[in-house]
């Protein structure tokens, strides 16, 4: 058996789209407080989400392949979230941004979500009141690696 | 020149070679899941009120009519109107760029807020050559306008 040339890769075919899904992540902006104004920081010049392939941000599900929850979300908004989620196409991930939409923060109130992940499946936790725009983007370069570790052709 | 065009047409084959395979990539590759509600029209989340198909009056088509009238006018109007503006010299503004760019500051700023000094021979008359056809436009419309009116186009009753 002749060993490959060294310009030559093998991979398998899970991995090979998991590389390209991660690669192109296109956001769904699900902003309802301050962290929406840093995740507009975010795609900004400054910070420039586009070094990660994420810089399209899209305002229809239909287009999107994670779904950036920035900000409180009350439980009338709720359906409104769950809808746009159900609505975005597989395969898809859910960044859940700041303390609010995690845990309800300083919300600790009847008619605010605590924590979308009691009705969302979520991949990643970001800190934060709100979080900097690094924080998200770190949020992002551990999502792309979660993506290549579990991804599969089929979702 | 028989040549000539293959470039081109392997252009297009390379185009329409790429959109099918980039096409049939994502289909072979793509978990498909669609629910109900995946397939509702997308309305921000909130349920859709009515079909986007509607009926409405057919004697919309009347009032639709009457506004191409203004509508054309105004198309017809605007350039007419830059182009006396400028004392008949065209809609471009060339000469005034160029005026501004050979200026100093302070006469960059005279000329900027007073664009009647731009002009070699600033007339404060319209032209008769150009504002008498403009009229026998606008009276044509208006004679279409009272017609309109005397029909009873916007009697609703």
């Amino acid at each position: 058996m002749t060993p490959l040339p060294h310009n030559v890769a093998v991979t398998k075919l899970d991995e090979l789209v998991s590389w390209c899904r991660k690669n192109s992540l296109w956001p769904m902006p699900f902003a309802t407080a301050c962290c929406g104004i840093e995740l507009m920081a975010t795609g900004a010049s400054r910070h420039d989400i586009a070094r990660f392939g994420a810089e399209v941000f899209r305002f229809s599900p239909r287009q999107c392949d994670l779904m950036i929850v920035a900000g409180r979300v009350v439980m009338k908004m709720l359906p409104v979230l769950q809808r746009i989620w159900q609505q975005m196409p597989e395969p898809k991930w859910c960044i859940s941004m700041g303390a609010c939409c995690s845990t309800g923060g300083v919300f600790d109130t009847y008619s605010v979500v605590q924590g979308i992940d009691r009705f969302l499946p979520v991949d990643m936790y970001v800190p934060g009141c709100p979080p900097r725009p690094e924080q998200l983007i770190q949020s992002i370069i551990d999502l792309q690696e979660k993506i290549q570790r579990e991804g599969r052709r089929k979702g | 020149m028989q040549n000539a065009f293959v470039p081109i047409f392997l252009l297009l084959v390379c185009t329409i070679g790429l959109a099918i395979a980039l096409l049939l990539a994502s289909r072979l590759l793509n978990p498909r899941r669609a629910g109900q509600v995946t397939r509702m029209p997308y309305e921000s989340g909130m349920d859709p009120i009515h079909d986007t198909r509607r009926r409405f009056d057919v004697r919309f088509h009347l009032l639709a009519i009457a506004f191409l009238i203004f509508d054309v006018e105004l198309l017809f109007l605007y350039p007419w109107a830059v182009i006396v503006g400028n004392g008949g010299r065209g809609a471009g503004n060339e000469g005034h760029a160029t005026r501004v760019a050979d200026g100093d500051p302070m006469q960059k700023a005279t000329l900027i807020s007073n664009p009647q000094s731009l002009s070699p021979n600033p007339s404060p008359h319209v032209p008769r050559t150009y504002f008498f056809p403009a009229m026998t436009f606008l009276l044509l419309l208006v004679v279409g306008y009272v017609y309109l009116w005397r029909k009873g186009v916007f009697r609703w009753g």
